[in-house]
């Protein structure tokens, strides 16, 4: 057993209590420590992201309980990139927010490490209960970090936020209970051995069980009808906190591909590929609606949450054709939009703090301080989100098309990716040139209550889209890797024996 | 028996979704503990439902309880009992901040709820008109 599987659960966790008990008075010793502990939490994930290059996938018993019987975490490159995604993100994420949102509200920086420990838990856990118990930890780290700040729009945003997410818990309880009372496991490697096994009269059950649990994933990945919270929430969040929220989708989206890959995949029998008539169909409606609502959108902020939508959309459709070629364009495509979305909705705070009264919104507003720099990173930002050349969006959508190529749905895609492509142009050309240029036809005058932020949020923002244009620079190595983790995915065996049988070693 | 806890789930899951779905918190808050409640029991009904055998191992029991579930139901109280806290101090700070416990943003589709908001808006001094989100 190797134990730097389970640091990056373990780091935020011991740093996050103790910003709570030692830090909570001196924001410099809260900022440092922060700081600090997401740079060795990068370390561990590339460390573990290189550990897990090899194609061997490792497992680590807690408390030694041999698997199934006890806790596991598993560690193979899908959940090591997904690491490395968190990390980077969070640490860009972090910057801008050491630039003035931290001190807004109380105990921002201990939510942020247990936010950061359930996200991280999230993609280690080899066991679906102990999935249900990290979203927790993210989710109630999160209903601190949405409402950071305060104000009346922003918590009423925050409870219903929380409502849905409770709901959603209560199903996700109710689909896990299902699944194990038919396969009498919670690991998921061992059901992926049990699945196929199951006999034709508990069928019902176990698929009601997975369809249920699919629900949940899709209201965490924002999937059309289950998107409707994202707009309200993201767009009400605190800019940092949004940017952050947007690995969050990912985790929906990591689930789903980690899940319906492994246990109800081609080998699952008569519940084989179980996901797929539903999600295909779902992926494709959010990809049109979120794109749309890029155009209906009133405010910046809006419009980042309904292009994240879409991007989610298009990541899980691609996820839907479930073959190796469609998942690594997809998990191309997840970092780029990850990263793109990150970017986007801190730009969008940018604007809004520099425009007093209007914050983001699309109407009339006084040329802003710094305009050229912000327009500048929206442009930038726009370019990737959209997936125009020569960002990685581009790269990403050109995968994306040539991934579903062998899928009977092709032309769909083909078609709905193209055309909400242009839609997404359209809109963010029109929201940029209104809080950008439509500005230099008022007189200027400086906005009030605009508080000149430092150079660290400029750092952030050039930070993430400085990782997007490295994407971009190395897509051939990303991809071919990524291929290889889609293949490592697809041969769920290796998983399977990892988990159940370092165990057997153990004992 | 089998009837009775099925209803039982059924009955609290109808009545849960049906607070959930109301316009002002205090409802939804208890909308939401019944569905934790209906849920806990399902959770506990999936080892199945027997009496009186042993959930550990022993030399003269029969047979045996999957005791499983009952650790799951342990843990989902605990979690729902947390979450419950979380979002009944959320919506009483919601209450303070815009002076009514509707669910709806103002601007949504309630009416009711927008015209409360503006109103209480323009009385409070704290954020401008439609400030998305002040700087506090």
């Amino acid at each position: 057993m190797n134990h730097l599987l389970i640091l990056p659960i373990l780091l935020p966790a011991v740093v996050g209590a103790l910003l709570v008990l030692a830090a909570r008075h001196d924001s410099v010793l809260a900022r440092s420590f922060a700081v600090a502990s997401t740079v060795l939490m990068l370390g561990i994930a590339v460390a573990l992201l290189v550990l897990a290059s090899d194609g061997q996938v490792r497992s680590y018993a807690l408390g030694a309980w041999p698997a199934p019987f006890g806790i596991v975490l598993a560690l193979d490159r899908l959940s090591a990139l997904m690491l490395v995604l968190t990390a980077v993100l969070g640490l860009g994420v972090l910057l801008y927010a050491i630039g003035g949102w931290d001190q807004r509200g109380k105990h921002f920086h201990p939510l942020f490490q247990f936010e950061l420990m359930g996200i991280n838990g999230a993609f280690l856990t080899g066991d679906f209960f102990n999935l249900f118990v990290f979203f927790e930890i993210l989710l109630i780290a999160s209903y601190g970090l949405m409402v950071h700040g305060g104000g009346g729009l922003r918590v009423k945003a925050g409870v219903q936020y929380v409502v849905t997410n409770l709901v959603g818990s209560s199903v996700f309880l109710i689909a896990v209970g299902m699944i194990y009372s038919v396969t009498g496991t919670l690991n998921m490697a061992d059901l992926a051995r049990i699945v196929p096994q199951v006999a034709a009269a508990d069928q019902a059950l176990l698929q009601t069980g997975a369809v249920l649990l699919l629900l949940v994933f899709a209201v965490k990945a924002a999937l059309v009808p289950l998107h409707f919270w994202l707009p309200g929430t993201y767009a009400n969040a605190p800019g940092p906190v949004a940017a952050l929220f947007a690995i969050m989708t990912k985790v929906g989206a990591y689930s789903i591909i980690r899940l319906y890959v492994l246990a109800f995949g081609a080998d699952a029998g008569a519940a084989a590929w179980l996901a797929a008539p539903w999600l295909l169909p779902a992926g494709l409606v959010t990809l049109v609606l979120g794109m749309t609502g890029v155009l209906a959108a009133r405010s910046l902020g809006q419009m980042a949450s309904f292009a994240v939508i879409g991007s989610m959309g298009m990541l899980l459709a691609t996820v839907a054709v479930f073959t190796p070629q469609a998942t690594s364009a997809a998990l191309y495509y997840l970092i780029h939009s990850t990263l793109a979305a990150g970017a986007l909705f801190l730009v969008a705070d940018l604007v809004a703090e520099r425009r007093g009264a209007q914050r983001d919104r699309f109407a009339a507003a006084p040329r802003i301080a710094q305009g050229g720099l912000v327009g500048g990173l929206f442009f930038v930002a726009a370019i990737a989100m959209t997936g125009m050349p020569p960002l990685s969006g581009f790269i990403g959508k050109l995968l994306v098309l040539d991934g579903v190529r062998a899928s009977a749905h092709a032309s769909w895609f083909w078609a709905l990716i193209l055309s909400t492509s242009l839609i997404a142009i359209v809109g963010f050309s029109r929201a940029g040139s209104f809080v950008f240029w439509k500005a230099h036809a008022l007189p200027a005058a400086p906005a009030p209550g605009y508080r000149p932020d430092g150079a660290l949020s400029f750092v952030a923002v050039g930070g993430l889209l400085a990782c997007l244009v490295l994407l971009t620079a190395f897509a051939g190595p990303v991809h071919a890797w990524l291929e290889l983790v889609a293949a490592q995915l697809y041969a769920p065996a290796g998983y399977i024996d990892a988990v159940l049988g370092t165990a057997q070693g153990v004992r | 028996m089998e009837f009775l806890v099925a209803s039982a789930i059924g009955v609290m899951t109808a009545a849960g979704i049906y607070m959930v779905l109301r316009a002002r918190t205090f409802p939804v808050v208890i909308g939401l503990s019944l569905l934790t409640y209906a849920t806990n029991l399902f959770l506990f009904a999936t080892g199945r439902l027997a009496i009186g055998r042993p959930p550990v191992i022993s030399a003269d029991a029969a047979g045996y309880i999957d005791p499983l579930p009952q650790a799951l139901v342990l843990t989902a109280i605990v979690i729902s009992f947390g979450m419950t806290a979380v979002v009944v101090v959320m919506a009483l700070r919601a209450y303070l901040e815009t002076g009514n416990d509707h669910v709806d943003l103002p601007g949504d589709a309630s009416p009711e709820a927008t015209e409360d908001d503006w109103k209480l808006r323009g009385r409070k001094p704290a954020p401008a008109p439609g400030g998305r989100g002040g700087r506090a």
